[in-house]
């Protein structure tokens, strides 16, 4: 059998035998600088921007549904579970489809529709990224299928960054299937180094900080 | 240096569209790179590279460990891991898993390890249909050939050759405007996403403490591939593995940084199982293989071992001289470059091209890139010397091997043979022979460090045959 097979040849090589305990790995220095929140929302979106993402910052919900209405009028859209968007009145706006909880429906609403609506279970500010943690209120393909993608978070959800996330979250398999990092429009450079946007994900991409 | 080695190197120094397009894509990387590493937009590089080396290391030294960790916490979440020897194991697996579920279309997304074992042709051949998604692989798959470079697989591509392959292989309308070809990509590819039964991926990360699974891409694809199809595979060398997901901290800075110079790719992956309860969408299967493929081969040399630290940038490649000239394609195995001049010699066999550690000035500007610290130069010098060990043993050996024929030939032609056996014992050390001056056997150059270890007894003045026919 390779699997025994190969751990034996592993062990072998490398002088060890089975079940032999294991020091410590060496330690990770982990920096969370202190940033106050106002900062991180411009550092997070002069990142994003730099991407050729978009961003808006809605004092109210109110306010981020008002956003959310006029940027996908005309369109359809799909929007997650996510109660965050319950609370902002999102997910009832005419013309999207939210409460969806069936898996064939749910890819085929996102097959077809314009916009994806998502919240996102953080934001790293130093590099402009969501982080979307698959559950019952995140479907993976809600930001992914839809041309255009949009992320409705409110402010305290920004981190500063990756080492504040593994230091919150030091092992997401515990809360999810699935997590993701999201920064920037979907992209490829693979003809003559060109840039392009929206290949496979979305090419449009839209950050709506709440707070 | 072998015919065809050397062949690829002057057609691709001959044609001078190819070379610009190589010098200008790595150039434009290399620039990326250097950029997002200065000291004033990341005053840690060093320090994260000494942290990514000092990991790898621990891993590596501690693999049969971190394997069995990694493994534990797959199934604990309700995943499977198979380990493979090599390319068969992998594609017998696929093939049993895909008559199993009635599965017929796979989606895969870019890995170097797939490529490796040919895994596309194993399931083609056997009637599967195995379509790349990244753009990059997509065009090359299209055109049957290999990567060009680890992180931009069709760099050697102009906008028209895409465009004459595209018109010819998926019967469409001549296009030669970028925008709309990897449009025409996207719906053609968006159709298979959707009507895939398995989505195969790589992975640039095996999480030992999560049990998972993390991925780098642009495009989207690989989001899709691990997402749309109801199976899940992720092909994986064993040498992928880091110990907990804190450690990405480290790598994922280095990664995109020096790869295409982005802070992170557009998506980052941590997969560890299918769907869990609840979950709307997402796989129902998940299965991890673990591929060894030449790896363990490599791992009892505490001075070459480091080169299981790779995370795949391609930075050395962009930075390489000699890749920069002479390309791809040049480079007798999927992986090409300086990082390709190490490993091949360690998977396949030094004699798979006994050249390859040569191939290079020893100038040291892609260890000096790399975000792992692989001392690359110190690793083409220790196969050089073992390249030169194997042919001096080489040379012995067709030498012996010239003498036993000799041998032979006489042993089968008895007259001859007598003749022979007169000779040397007229020739004997202190016999009373005829022949004079001739040197002992073991004086004469080879035959003197064959005898070195072996007993040659002196001829006889009479041998057995004359005994026997003056009885």
């Amino acid at each position: 059998m390779s699997r025994d097979n190969i751990l034996h040849r592993v062990r072998t090589a490398l002088g060890r035998s089975a079940g032999q305990v294991v020091a410590d790995p060496p330690p990770v220095r982990i920096r969370i600088p202190v940033v106050d929140i106002e900062q991180r929302i411009s550092t997070m979106f002069a990142r994003i921007e730099a991407l050729a993402g978009a961003t808006h910052r809605a004092a109210t919900p109110a306010d981020a549904r008002a956003f959310v209405a006029a940027a996908i009028e005309g369109q359809s859209a799909v929007a997650s579970n996510a109660p965050f968007l319950a609370e902002c009145g999102i997910a009832t706006l005419p013309g999207v489809r939210s409460g969806v909880t069936d898996r064939e429906e749910l890819r085929a609403l996102c097959a077809t529709a314009d916009v994806g609506i998502t919240s996102a279970d953080y934001v790293l500010a130093d590099t402009g990224s969501l982080v979307m943690i698959a559950s019952p209120r995140e479907a993976r393909l809600v930001s992914l299928l839809p041309p255009a993608h949009i992320a409705v978070v409110p402010r305290d959800r920004i981190l500063t960054g990756l080492d504040e996330l593994f230091t919150i979250l030091p092992n997401p398999a515990e809360v999810t299937s699935s997590m993701v990092l999201i920064t920037g429009p979907s992209r490829t450079a693979d003809i003559e180094q060109i840039l392009v946007r929206g290949v496979h994900g979305p090419g449009r991409i839209t950050v709506v900080v709440v707070g | 240096m072998s015919v065809e080695f050397e062949e690829k190197i002057h057609n691709t120094l001959a044609d001078s569209n190819l070379q610009l397009a190589i010098y200008t894509a790595t150039g434009r990387l290399k620039d990326k790179r250097t950029e997002t590493v200065a000291s004033d937009e990341l005053p840690e590089y060093q320090e994260l590279r000494t942290q990514a080396n000092a990991l790898k290391k621990h891993t590596i030294e501690n693999l049969d460990y971190y394997l069995e960790e990694f493994e534990r916490n797959v199934e604990a979440h309700g995943g499977k891991v198979v380990y493979a020897k090599d390319g068969t194991e992998v594609a017998d697996f696929v093939l049993k898993l895909a008559k199993e579920r009635g599965a017929r279309l796979i989606v895969k997304s870019k890995s170097m390890t797939t490529e490796e074992v040919d895994l596309n042709e194993r399931l083609e051949h056997n009637g599967l249909e195995s379509v790349e998604t990244d753009l990059g692989e997509y065009i090359i798959q299209l055109a049957h050939e290999r990567p060009y470079h680890i992180v931009a697989p069709a760099l050697h591509m102009t906008r028209y050759q895409v465009a004459d392959l595209f018109t010819k292989r998926l019967n469409v309308p001549r296009e030669t405007v970028i925008e709309k070809q990897t449009a025409i990509a996207r719906s053609v590819l968006r159709q298979k996403f959707l009507a895939a039964d398995i989505g195969i991926s790589g992975a640039n990360f095996l999480v030992a403490g999560s049990g998972a699974v993390v991925l780098v891409e642009n495009e989207g694809n690989i989001r899709l591939t691990t997402s749309a199809p109801k199976i899940h595979i992720a092909v994986a060398g064993i040498e992928k593995m880091i110990p907990r997901a804190q450690d990405l901290a480290v790598f994922l800075k280095l990664l995109g940084r020096s790869g295409t110079g982005q802070l992170l790719t557009v998506y980052t992956s941590f997969l560890s199982s299918a769907r869990r309860s609840g979950e709307v969408d997402g796989p129902d299967e998940f299965y991890v293989v673990l591929l060894d493929n030449g790896r363990t081969r490599l791992l009892p040399d505490r001075g070459k071992r480091q080169s299981l630290y790779c995370i795949r940038c391609g930075a050395c490649l962009n930075t390489c001289p000699v890749y920069r000239k002479i390309g791809g394609h040049s480079f007798p195995w999927v992986y090409s470059g300086p990082i390709g001049a190490i490993i091949t010699p360690q998977f396949m066999g030094i004699s798979h091209e006994p050249k390859l550690p040569f191939a290079s000035s020893l100038c040291g500007a892609c260890s000096e890139v790399c975000p792992v610290k692989i001392d690359i130069p110190k690793v083409l010098l220790e196969l050089r010397s073992d390249v030169k060990k194997a042919e001096v043993r080489d040379h012995r050996n067709r030498l012996e091997k010239l003498a036993f024929r000799a041998f032979a030939w006489l042993m089968t032609h008895p007259r001859l043979y007598e003749m022979a056996g007169r000779l040397a014992a007229a020739a004997a050390p202190g016999s009373s022979g005829w022949i004079r001056g001739v040197p002992a056997p073991m004086n004469i150059g080879p035959l003197r460090a064959w005898l070195s270890q072996r007993d040659l007894p002196p001829a006889p003045t009479r041998s057995f045959r004359e005994m026997w026919r003056r009885r």
